[in-house]
């Protein structure tokens, strides 16, 4: 413990404590409990069984019965520690409860029943992580479908908005032609069109492709992001025009010179560029739910979020499909943090 | 450092550092590339021959706008199209003309301020929560933000743990930002566990009025938070150390220094976090959602969802009505992002200076 707090509070300077210092850490303190509690909070509520879920007051881990086989009963029965008379504890399993009494017995000499007041018994409960929540759903439910989709359609709207962006960026940035003034303007001009403004029509050029309710409506409109466009063709613009001369001297094609030199020398931005578009895709949810309908269609988070909207929620259910849903995030958030903060500290986008 | 420049090649040296690591998984990801790339070297060089070089910058464009057109061009001209049409029909042709009634019945209220007197008395109260909601959220959002920069900007040990403790609920969806608060928000939820431990009685957060608005805006900053305070980070570390040196031995106290020369330098960053964080929050519409689904009545009911409603989700869907709302609230979102661009302009301008 003490070797957690030196490492958070260590300071640098090594210099004594301003108040400024103090208020600092409360600030990172309540920050920490605020930003991070609930997701704690929600891993570990994922975890707990129906029964340990509806509890009030909640128990901070996810606790289960502790049972045992006893013999001459066919399933194993609940463990419970109950209070005698006499002020001593004994644990004893219930056989069945019966209004305000309960039917227990001995687990290690089961003969007679023993009758105890509910109020004198507490059960005991193990820590115990209830991975049903995670595997019922993937089987039960279309909760793998889901997944499938969600992979589907980040993986290929990610991998067409890395080639058609990287093409217009190529074209915007290494040739002079008529118009190319006009392109950019269109392309910084939609940036301000947000999908919010024009789902309406949207939905019925999508509906006319036929591609309504389907994954390549949730993947098309989405592609041609002007904010990539723009974020590689910065970037392309500091790869030198000599490069581009020399290439064609050595007589090779501009489809070449595109894949084999401009592509491979833009590769960190079009890193940053997948690693948004990851993120955007995986995370889409306004367009999804207009153009899927069928239950076999949805993608992850409109699948969630239907699954929490039903009249009965199963909570156990959303919690833990929620949690596997921030995973990939997690995983790229861990491995990939600097070429995000650094993307978004360099271009503001999101 | 400035930010979203245009034209200012500069502020991508960031990303050129990372240059060097990206080696060996492009050695991985070559070989199937390099498949495709070549197959369709052979057709791309017929292209060539026909157009010649010049005319190879439209060809490499020519995917992308034509998408772009499809989606995002043809997309704006409809709505324009529409919200001038009236009736049920989806299609164009089957609808009829009815000018600009559509914007006559959004537009008439007897009076502003009461949203019951208008025709459309759910568009009016959308706007008001929205109004409300931008106001709040955008200034709580920046002023903490502000906060948590500075004191991210901090000397200290493990600052990269505590940046990505304020910055990982950005990268959450907006669905599991939801969830996640309605889990905690709910009758037996933990906020009102901890609430009955102290004596407090429970109350149902998201079935009161205010109370829920209070949630949404809570829940927005939260969600956000991160994506501002970093850039105000950058903005922070690239005011000179010895500026700050300079106070120290003139011996200025902290807030004049905060007030003289933080605060004049960070303007441009500042001008750019309000406008961005003003051009989101007025299309508010998943986290809050997810989280009270506009209730309870109308108490959360944005613009956003307003349009979504009027247009997808009622049996009675009135796509030149949603048309119009949109067309209005894209007219806010234009001006608003001009105030942008002049405001990053006049940041560039201002760093280059």
């Amino acid at each position: 413990m003490s070797a957690v707090s030196t490492f958070l509070l260590r300071r640098r300077g090594g210099k004594g404590w301003h108040w400024t210092d103090v208020l600092s850490y409360i600030w990172l303190g309540i920050g920490l409990f605020l930003m991070f509690g609930p997701i704690l909070w929600l891993a570990l509520s994922s975890f707990k069984t129906p029964a340990n879920l509806v509890e009030f007051p909640p128990t901070l881990l996810p606790l289960d019965a502790r049972m045992a086989n006893v013999t001459g009963y066919d399933k194993p029965l609940p463990l419970y520690r109950v209070k005698q008379d006499d002020g001593a504890e004994r644990v004893l399993a219930q056989v069945r409860r019966v209004g305000l009494m309960a039917q227990m017995v001995d687990p290690v000499n089961p003969g007679e029943l023993v009758r105890v007041p509910i109020d004198k018994r507490a059960a005991e409960r193990d820590v115990k992580l209830a991975t049903g929540n995670y595997t019922e759903p993937l089987q039960q439910f279309n909760f793998l479908r889901y997944f499938q989709n969600s992979i589907f359609v980040t993986v290929m709207a990610t991998i067409i908005t890395l080639i058609v962006n990287s093409m217009a960026a190529f074209a915007l940035s290494k040739y002079e032609f008529k118009g190319r003034t006009a392109v950019l303007g269109i392309i910084l001009a939609t940036l301000m069109v947000p999908l919010s403004v024009i789902v309406v029509p949207l939905y019925l050029v999508v509906n006319e492709l036929r591609l309504f309710d389907t994954l390549w409506g949730v993947i098309l409109p989405t592609v041609a992001t002007p904010t990539g466009v723009f974020l590689l063709r910065q970037y392309m613009l500091t790869i030198p025009d000599e490069l581009i001369d020399a290439a064609r001297m050595d007589h090779a094609s501009e489809w070449q010179i595109y894949w084999r030199i401009v592509l491979p020398l833009a590769a960190p931005a079009l890193a940053v560029l997948a690693i948004f578009s990851i993120m955007w895709r995986w995370n889409d949810f306004l367009w999804p739910l207009i153009v899927l309908s069928r239950k076999e269609q949805y993608t992850l988070q409109i699948g969630l979020n239907a699954f929490s909207g039903e009249l009965n929620v199963q909570w156990h259910y959303v919690l833990a499909m929620t949690v596997l849903s921030i995973l990939p995030v997690a995983a790229i958030f861990l491995f990939l943090q600097r070429y995000i903060t650094s993307g978004i500290a360099s271009t503001g986008l999101k | 450092m400035t930010i979203r420049s245009n034209g200012d090649v500069g502020n991508m040296s960031v990303v050129s550092e990372t240059r060097g690591q990206w080696l060996s998984l492009r050695g991985l990801m070559a070989a199937p590339l390099r498949l495709v790339m070549g197959t369709l070297n052979r057709p791309m060089t017929f292209i060539q021959k026909r157009f010649g070089i010049g005319g190879m910058g439209a060809v490499f464009l020519a995917p992308n706008m034509l998408i772009f057109s499809i989606f995002v061009l043809v997309p704006v001209a409809i709505n324009l199209a529409y919200s001038f049409t009236g009736g049920m029909p989806i299609f164009f042709g089957e609808r009829h003309f009815v000018g600009l009634e559509q914007y006559q019945a959004l537009l008439s209220c007897a009076d502003y301020t009461k949203p019951a007197t208008c025709r459309e008395d759910a568009f009016w109260q959308s706007i008001h929560n929205t109004v409300f909601f931008v106001v709040m959220q955008v200034t709580v959002l920046v002023v903490v933000a502000l906060v948590t920069a500075l004191v991210l900007n901090r000397e200290m040990r493990s600052r990269g743990f505590w940046r990505a403790v304020f910055f990982f609920p950005v990268l959450l969806s907006p669905v599991v930002v939801g969830l996640i608060w309605k889990w905690i928000l709910q009758r037996d939820g933990l906020l009102n566990a901890i609430l009955v431990e102290y004596g407090f009685e429970r109350t149902l957060w998201l079935a009161e009025r205010n109370w829920a608005m209070f949630w949404a805006i809570f829940v927005s900053v939260w969600a956000h938070l991160g994506f501002y305070a970093l850039i105000l980070l950058a903005g922070l570390q690239a005011i000179p150390r010895d500026l700050y040196e300079a106070a120290m031995m003139d011996g200025t106290r902290a807030f004049r220094t905060f007030r003289r020369i933080t605060l004049p330098l960070l303007w441009p960053n500042l001008l750019v976090v309000i406008t961005l964080a003003l051009i989101k929050a007025v299309q508010i519409f998943d986290e809050a959602y997810v989280l009270t689904g506009g209730g309870p009545g109308t108490s959360t009911l944005f613009i956003t969802q307003y349009i979504y409603e009027t247009g997808f989700a009622h049996v009675l869907r009135n796509l030149g009505l949603a048309s119009a709302a949109s067309m209005l609230m894209g007219l806010v979102l234009v001006g608003l992002t001009l105030l942008q661009l002049m405001a990053s302009n006049r940041g560039n301008r201002e760093a280059r200076a």
